[in-house]
């Protein structure tokens, strides 16, 4: 019962953020030059007065900003993210359909980083400026310095174009009518250059996180002590100093949350998959404000999920910590 | 009754007429799947309510217009299988073709024609309201013959010219009594044409297979059409090259790329089968300027660029210099000798100095904004290659970038321009695409008319006149006058002049046969093995 009001009040304290959030997105857009009948136009490479002031007023664009947010936000508090004038559908089905995919990629890559930037961040803790700490931290650095449209597009030369043993992008086997296990392989395998890409950048950032709380934490007294108990090596590392050191990858992971849905827009393009970034990118580049105000709710409440979560795994990794606190 | 050698091409010709028959050895191969590469996408696919290349490209596949174009680049049967214009020109009648089917099995009809003209194209499609102004009704006195009535005489050339493009049909029971633009066939279209709609999985791809009861027997030759979105230029050639993409129109990859596979005997890059399709580069000037109010400072301009090094060295020799708002692959309007503005740096500095622009402290006469179109990276290469170019002769150029409803904005509607430069894309005949851009009246925020501040009641009058005018040899004077007249004014500048380029995969056939093809059908498309 205490974690659930727990849960609420978190809720709560975050609403008017997201109220703030929304309104503000709405201004904000309407200083951008140009509206989506305009964009739609400069799309169809033509188009006329008399045809824009008709969709001008198909689209509500008549009328005037403040009766347009009031309308907005109305809409919102009945929980009806409103119709997107890209696709012709309600928002909320849109976002649905770009969901799936964005989540797999970020899911997959994080996981991926965040284990292996762990393993190697530890590796490198271990033989501190040995010979395995300076390739591991060079290694890091040119994975985070270099840009990763370009080791995407390096990875669909060699891996696609080249070697041909992986597909060059697409989300699946167009009109191949898989389903199933197949099905999941199918789109596992269109993944993989996506993910392993992406999980790069993030790799070189758990990687440095990791090895810096790694020597943070061997250098106090408990670990010391636990050395002077004659446990092995490993059992140091594993159970008294890796448990330590793993709060400020959790804190990172909570952290990145908000950039889970739009940070992937570049990797979402070389790739062309139909991921939420892109559709953030199109909705601005459309001036389709419901589908972009749409994703922006969505995105919110995914961090403040995560975050909430987040919360809960500090308690479970440091006692000390506690929930209701 | 215009009954000839067009007529009798009716029928199955349409398609087996083509050059085909110039790979004589080689038999037709049915089946097999092609993959086009999109760069982009578009929200509605229905080419009765959008006229963009962007739309023809899937739409046209499933959707038939009235006429299309043959090799030559002449008006041939699709819909329509004859055609006759009244002599004071108000009235044109179409005999349809028989037997056709929609996809959903009903029978296609005047009523049909009477429905798409008078509900989508004179009421939402672009240029198509413009064209139909003059639309009266659409008569039927019976199910396959439709009788277009105008209140102001229209050139059956101009009609046939401009309907490839605008004249395409949609089922009248499925749009009925709905909203147009959002009724659900808008992107999942119901037509007459060779494939049929499938399935649309926005952000990734789109399929049509072959309709086995299209009523020109024996076609399509393939099994199915898959279009790809790829936005990514670079990851789209890379598709190309490993095979999953067979054609990509409409100069989707990077410049470089297509200079690239040029010598890739995997491959075919061409402009060819894009000739009705002609792009200009433009170069816009805000007439409202006081440096740009006079004429010779808008010439001195033109008279600075070194356009035949920027289309070598910039564009890999894909385009020419311009020579006017008519493009060169348009003989029936086309008139060469028209006044030119060669490259020149001296004459422009003359020019200047005579208009009292002289150059001030630093060299410089007066500063300029330049706003380039964000679509097309032939577009950022020019912006560059003008401001490198007027910085000599003292006009500093500050580049502003925006994006595409930015550009639309500043320059159509709010005029917060000095120099801009986009596109200009000729459809078939002046009056559809070009004479716009120089008309006075046009609305501000209507976007590729002339919103540049200048004015000529000659010009205005000329326009008018050749837009109705019946006799195909006065109507061609009369654009010749027109050309003449905006190239010496010059408010806009068509510098370039440049075909889109399709890169295809070797094994196809039957490809780029028409001055319009990727817009076209491909009934006729097979692959080789």
């Amino acid at each position: 019962m205490k974690f659930l009001a727990y849960a609420a009040r978190r809720l709560a304290a975050s609403l008017p953020t997201l109220l703030i959030l929304l309104a503000g997105l709405f201004v904000l857009l309407q200083f951008a030059p140009g509206d989506t009948v305009d964009a739609l136009m400069a799309q169809a490479g033509g188009g006329d007065a008399v045809m824009a002031a008709e969709l001008r007023r198909f689209y509500g664009l008549d009328l005037s900003v403040p009766e347009r947010l009031a309308a907005y936000l109305w809409r919102l508090v009945r929980l009806d993210l409103g119709f997107s004038a890209i696709y012709n559908k309600p928002v909320a089905t849109v976002i649905l359909e770009r969901l799936t995919p964005t989540l797999l990629l970020m899911a997959s890559s994080l996981s991926l980083a965040f284990a292996a930037g762990m393993v190697l961040g530890v590796l490198a803790a271990r033989r501190v400026n040995g010979w395995p700490d300076t390739v591991i931290s060079t290694l890091g650095l040119i994975f985070y310095a270099t840009p990763s449209f370009w080791f995407g597009l390096m990875g669909i030369v060699v891996f696609a174009v080249k070697l041909a043993w992986l597909p060059p992008g697409g989300y699946g086997t167009v009109g191949a009518g898989y389903a199933g296990l197949r099905l999941m392989l199918d789109i596992a395998w269109h993944l993989i250059l996506p993910t392993v890409t992406l999980a790069l950048i993030f790799l070189a950032i758990y990687l440095r996180i990791m090895r810096a709380a790694m020597l943070e934490v061997l250098n106090l007294d408990f670990v010391r002590a636990a050395r002077a108990k004659g446990l092995s090596e490993t059992r140091v590392l594993v159970r008294h100093v890796l448990r330590n050191a793993l709060l400020p990858m959790v804190t990172l992971i909570g952290l990145q949350a908000g950039t889970m849905l739009g940070g992937s827009v570049v990797v979402e393009s070389v790739f062309s998959l139909p991921g939420l970034g892109r559709l953030a990118y199109e909705s601005v580049v459309q001036r389709d404000l419901n589908t972009l105000l749409g994703i922006v709710f969505v995105s919110a409440i995914l961090v403040i999920v995560v975050n909430f979560v987040v919360d809960l795994l500090y308690a479970k990794l440091d006692p000390r910590i506690t929930a209701t606190g | 009754m215009q009954i000839g050698r067009r007529d009798l091409l009716a029928g199955a010709a349409v398609a087996a007429a083509l050059p085909g028959a110039l790979r004589a050895q080689e038999q037709p191969r049915r089946g097999g799947t092609v993959t086009v590469h999109m760069g982009s996408e578009q929200r509605i696919l229905n080419g009765s309510l959008r006229a963009s290349t962007g739309v023809y490209v899937v739409a046209a596949k499933m959707q038939e217009p009235l006429v299309e174009l043959d090799g030559e680049g002449r008006p041939v049967p699709m819909l329509a299988v004859a055609w006759q214009s009244a002599p004071d020109g108000l009235t044109h009648t179409f005999r349809l073709r028989q037997g056709v089917r929609w996809h959903d099995g009903k029978p296609f009809t005047s009523a049909d024609v009477q429905y798409t003209a008078m509900e989508m194209w004179k009421k939402h499609l672009n240029y198509g309201t413009a064209l139909q102004l003059y639309l009266q009704a659409v008569d039927t006195p019976d199910p396959h013959t439709a009788v277009f009535r105008y209140s102001r005489p229209m050139p059956q050339d101009l009609l046939l010219r401009a309907m490839v493009d605008l004249g395409y049909i949609s089922p009248k029971h499925v749009f009925e009594g709905t909203n147009v633009l959002e009724n659900p066939a808008n992107t999942a279209p119901v037509g007459t044409g060779p494939f049929r709609f499938v399935q649309y999985e926005r952000g990734q791809f789109i399929i049509a297979d072959r309709n086995p009861d299209y009523w020109n027997a024996g076609y399509p030759y393939l099994d199915r059409i898959v279009w790809r979105f790829i936005t990514d230029k670079a990851a789209a050639t890379a598709a190309m090259e490993a095979g999953q993409v067979q054609l990509s129109p409409y100069s989707s990859l990077p410049l470089a790329d297509m200079d690239r596979l040029r010598k890739d005997p995997r491959f075919i890059v061409s402009t060819r089968g894009n000739e009705g399709n002609a792009v200009t580069n433009t170069v816009e000037f805000n007439c409202r300027r006081d440096f740009f109010k006079d004429v010779r400072v808008r010439r001195a301009i033109c008279h600075a660029l070194d356009v035949d090094f920027f289309c070598e060295n910039f564009l890999y020799g894909f385009g020419k210099r311009g020579t006017g708002p008519i493009p060169s692959s348009s003989p029936d309007f086309y008139t060469p000798g028209m006044p030119q503005y060669e490259f020149d740096r001296r004459k422009a500095e003359r020019l200047l100095d005579e208009a009292g622009f002289r150059r001030g402290a630093g060299g410089v006469r007066f500063r300029v904004r330049l706003l380039p179109a964000p679509w097309g990276e032939d577009i950022a290469l020019w912006a560059t290659f003008i401001q490198q170019s007027l910085q000599p002769i003292g006009i500093p150029v500050e580049i502003v970038r925006r994006d595409a409803a930015g550009f639309l904005t500043a320059v159509y509607r709010d005029h917060d321009f000095d120099l801009a430069t986009g596109w200009h894309q000729y459809r078939n005949d002046p009056a559809v695409s070009t004479t716009v851009w120089y008309r006075s009246g046009s609305p501000p925020g209507s976007p590729w008319t002339n919103q540049f501040g200048w004015q000529s009641d000659e010009v205005d009058r000329l326009i008018d006149d050749a837009a109705s005018e019946l006799d195909p040899a006065r109507r061609k004077a009369k654009y010749a006058e027109f050309t003449r007249k905006v190239l010496e004014e010059v408010p806009v500048w068509m510098a370039i002049e440049r075909q889109f380029i399709s890169v295809t995969s070797a094994r196809l056939r039957n490809h780029h046969n028409t001055p319009r093809w990727p817009s076209s059908h491909w009934s006729d498309l097979w692959i080789a093995s």
